[in-house]
């Protein structure tokens, strides 16, 4: 079973991506900002990081960045959770080592389908 | 799959309050001046999350709304705009509004409000002022004009050798155009060096693609490789080449504008008909309905009942075979018991108790709009905002809190011009203090503001037949005056504060919580009201005493003392009251049997004991026959199960299965009043002859 590492500051988001993906099949680890996805990547292995990018401590641009650094993580797919107004940050998160985008809203059926495609 | 998104929406509504409460005391620092670029960050975030939650959960007028917030603060904190003290304002116009609409939605009512649209104006207008391409929330509307048929598409792909770097494998995107019909791929390996140079993590190839359909739209194809566009060398071509001019004019983000408007409307299907459902529902069921709890203290009671586990088995295990010699260890094993439960009991309630910053963190806010409107400079300070206390508490003080907070606005500083002439700052200090002192929660509210005039009160309080004239009263005494109905000294009545109701409700609220309040004040000095709450309103620490063959608890925190009666004179005083003098003062005495009408053998005074009581500043003795121990009583309403009865403010069930009956000690202060005065009508009380039978 894939792992999926769900990043979110908001609990509703993150419960929303949790649920989503377990129901789809996933095993979920979620983390609430980049240091404590930081910390749990570090810990177990995880195939995928779904992550929100505004976030305190560390955002969702610096943990994907952290995350490519570690050579366990140079080909993981990482996708940023943004919106539509994200321009800027879709450009500096793909500049930081992220796979791709998912666009705020996006409805649990997308959000299954894009991780489906990114895992294969 | 279909996921019912309501399941998050309560979620949703406390994290986004949580996160205006974050916006408006961050808004309030900025206020002070303090610009920092954390503080407009977390400003941001919260309006951020708020909007990318309520557009994913459906509610396109909350998420219309802080979008335009949004845009806004994000200008401010890329420090292209200077925050004014308007933007300010309408900022804490917006969190009030956003908890409107919050509140709205959580009864399952349109957030749609004529204030939200006046907002939105208004910011629209400052950014209009500086740009014309301030964006709204709906993406622009793509079509997706895929009405031209072609035969299919050639893909020319060449992408950066780090591409796999970033997570994104062409073997992936390949597979995905195979989805939109029949793909034929061609190689390049031109551009593959040799073994030697080769890395393994690079990416040496490209490719031809030829993907054939004709249901395919080249902004489906563009989707496929959205993510790697500055990656890569894409050029996309139809095979039918007339028609590529067309196909050009749709950009990629256009296409996803299309797909996303359908979701939003997809989503707003499904709200409809969660709207209706939650109407249904009772509201505020929901609301109580849950509390969030810190994981500690989860993991604390998980604990407790693993040790409580331990001990049951041990017990059962010298249950099942008992012999006279094991008494030791069952006594040992009960003991651990007690402990347990205890611990537990404990851990059930830390469950129930929140940080009292729920309750302080709107005065704030109320302390700049009030400053603002009396004219008055005041500076909020606030200690121990962490001290827990239980939610039912600290939903129920929010209003007493609040007048007082008030009144100390109002009436206790002084305007910025009598500060400087009294010779002190011009900035008055509002201190709210919250601690734990024993079983109780102990809140100050402190001002450093003109404080109490002593005479002023007394010539009120005479005025409005409150008091007589030539009675000898303390400052106390005095002070105490201003918590009686119908009392109020403001020269003139105030939107504020004041219409001499307040703070009688202020005192009757807090002694329904088995509270007390006390005030102190120096002249010129400033004030400070206390407040005594209980941390909790399930359980309190009891004494019992008898009376007859009755049972009585008296709540541990309003004992002062306990004596024997034997040698202590009782005198008559008039209006038929009795009184004792204990160290020079004297203090009514109230028969707990004649009270409550238990017909009695008379035990004499002489072996009688009386517990010395307080409630609101004002002392009794009780006298009754025993005391017996003191013990956690669990209290069960006696209205619910029976009727209300003056002078009992609840009953419990003892070990034995007897009822014994709590004691209100403020009731029975007044009571004792009462019955003193009709000493000579007997049976004038409303005491159920059985309490057994309730």
């Amino acid at each position: 079973m894939s792992v999926v590492l769900a990043v979110d500051d908001s609990a509703s988001m993150r419960q929303m991506v949790s649920f989503t993906l377990k129901t789809a099949g996933f095993e979920v680890i979620e983390a609430v900002d980049g240091v404590d996805a930081l910390a749990k990547a570090k810990g177990k292995q995880v195939d995928l990081v779904v992550s929100d990018v505004n976030m305190p401590n560390m955002d969702g641009i610096q943990l994907i960045s952290e995350l490519r650094s570690l050579p366990q993580y140079k080909f993981t797919p990482m996708l940023m959770l943004t919106t539509e107004s994200g321009g800027d940050k879709k450009t500096a998160g793909k500049a930081a080592g992220a796979t791709g985008w998912i666009v705020k809203p996006f409805n649990p059926d997308q959000l299954v389908k894009t991780v489906k495609k990114v895992l294969g | 799959m279909s996921i019912d998104m309501e399941q998050f929406h309560q979620v949703f509504f406390e994290e986004s309050l949580e996160g205006l409460d974050v916006m408006e005391s961050s808004l309030m620092e900025l206020q002070e001046g303090k610009v920092d670029a954390e503080v407009v960050n977390s400003i941001f975030r919260a309006a951020h999350s708020i909007k990318g939650g309520s557009a994913t959960f459906g509610f396109a007028a909350v998420a219309e709304f802080t979008h335009v917030l949004e845009t806004l603060l994000d200008e401010v904190r890329q420090e292209t705009r200077q925050i004014t003290a308007e933007i300010i304002d309408l900022l804490l116009q917006s969190v009030d509004c956003l908890r409107d609409q919050m509140s709205a939605l959580e009864q399952g009512e349109s957030a749609d409000s004529a204030q939200s649209h006046e907002l939105k104006q208004s910011f629209q207008k400052i950014l209009d002022a500086d740009d014309s391409d301030a964006g709204s929330v709906k993406p622009d509307q793509g079509v997706d004009s895929n009405s031209e048929s072609s035969p299919g598409w050639s893909i020319f792909f060449k992408p950066e050798i780090e591409i796999v770097q970033s997570g994104n494998e062409p073997l992936r995107m390949f597979r995905e155009l195979a989805l939109l019909g029949k793909l034929e791929t061609t190689v390049h390996m031109d551009a593959l060096p040799s073994f030697a140079a080769l890395e393994p993590e690079n990416c040496y190839l490209y490719w031809d693609l030829k993907l054939f359909g004709i249901d395919i739209s080249e902004a489906q194809i563009k989707e496929v490789f959205e993510w790697v566009e500055d990656e890569a060398e894409i050029r996309i071509e139809s095979l039918d080449a007339e028609s590529t001019a067309a196909d050009e004019a749709i950009d990629s983000a256009e296409g996803m504008g299309a797909s996303q408007l359908s979701e939003v409307a997809q989503e707003e299907g499904n709200n409809a008909s969660v709207t209706e459902i939650s109407k249904t529902n009772s509201f505020a069921k929901r609301e109580s309905a849950s509390i969030r709890v810190g994981i500690d203290k989860v993991d604390e009671l998980i604990n407790t009942v693993g040790e409580l586990v331990i001990t049951q088995s041990m017990l059962s295990a010298v249950g099942e075979d008992f012999q006279m010699d094991q008494l030791a260890r069952l006594q040992h094993g009960l003991n651990q018991l007690a402990q347990n439960t205890r611990e537990l009991q404990e851990s059930v309630m830390r469950i129930r108790m929140l940080p009292i910053s729920f309750s302080f963190n709107r005065y704030p806010r109320m302390i700049r709009d009030l400053g603002k409107q009396l004219d008055k400079k005041v500076e909020l300070v606030m200690v121990g905002e962490q001290t827990e206390l239980d939610k039912t508490v600290l939903e129920k003080i929010g209003d007493p809190l609040t007048h007082l907070v008030r009144n100390s606005m109002d009436h206790g500083i002084e305007s910025p011009e009598e500060r400087i002439a009294a010779g002190k700052s011009e900035t008055g200090i509002i201190t709210l203090k919250a601690s734990h002192q024993g079983g109780n929660i102990v809140i100050e509210i402190i001002d450093d503001g003109k404080g109490l005039d002593r005479e002023k009160i007394l010539e009120k309080a005479i005025e409005k037949g409150l008091q007589q004239r030539g009675d000898h009263l303390t400052d106390e005494q005095i002070y105490q005056l201003i918590l009686k109905a119908g009392f109020s000294t403001a020269e003139q009545v105030s939107d504020v504060s004041g219409r001499g109701v307040g703070m009688d409700v202020v005192r009757r609220n807090i002694q329904e919580l088995g509270g007390s309040i006390n005030i102190d004040s120096q002249q010129g000095q400033g004030s400070t009201i206390t407040i005594r709450l209980p941390l909790t309103l399930a359980i309190l620490d009891g004494q019992l005493a008898r009376v007859s063959d009755q049972i009585f608890v008296f709540p541990l925190v309003s004992i002062i003392e306990s004596l024997e009666l034997q040698g202590i004179e009782v005198r008559k005083a008039a209006g038929g009251c009795d009184l004792i003098k204990l160290r020079e003062e004297y203090i009514p005495v109230v028969y707990l049997s004649e009270v409550f009408g238990i017909s009695s053998q008379p035990t004499s005074l002489e072996n009688s004991l009386l517990v010395v009581v307080e409630s609101n500043n004002e002392k009794i003795g009780v006298v009754i026959d025993d005391l017996l121990s003191q013990q956690q009583i669990v209290i069960k309403s006696l209205e619910e199960n029976y009727q209300k009865v003056e002078g009992i403010s609840g009953a419990t069930i003892l070990g034995d299965g007897r009822v014994a009956l709590i004691a209100d000690i403020g009731e029975l202060i007044k009571l004792s009043g009462a019955t003193h005065l009709n000493k000579m009508e007997a049976g004038s009380t409303t005491f159920p002859a059985d309490p057994q039978a309730a």
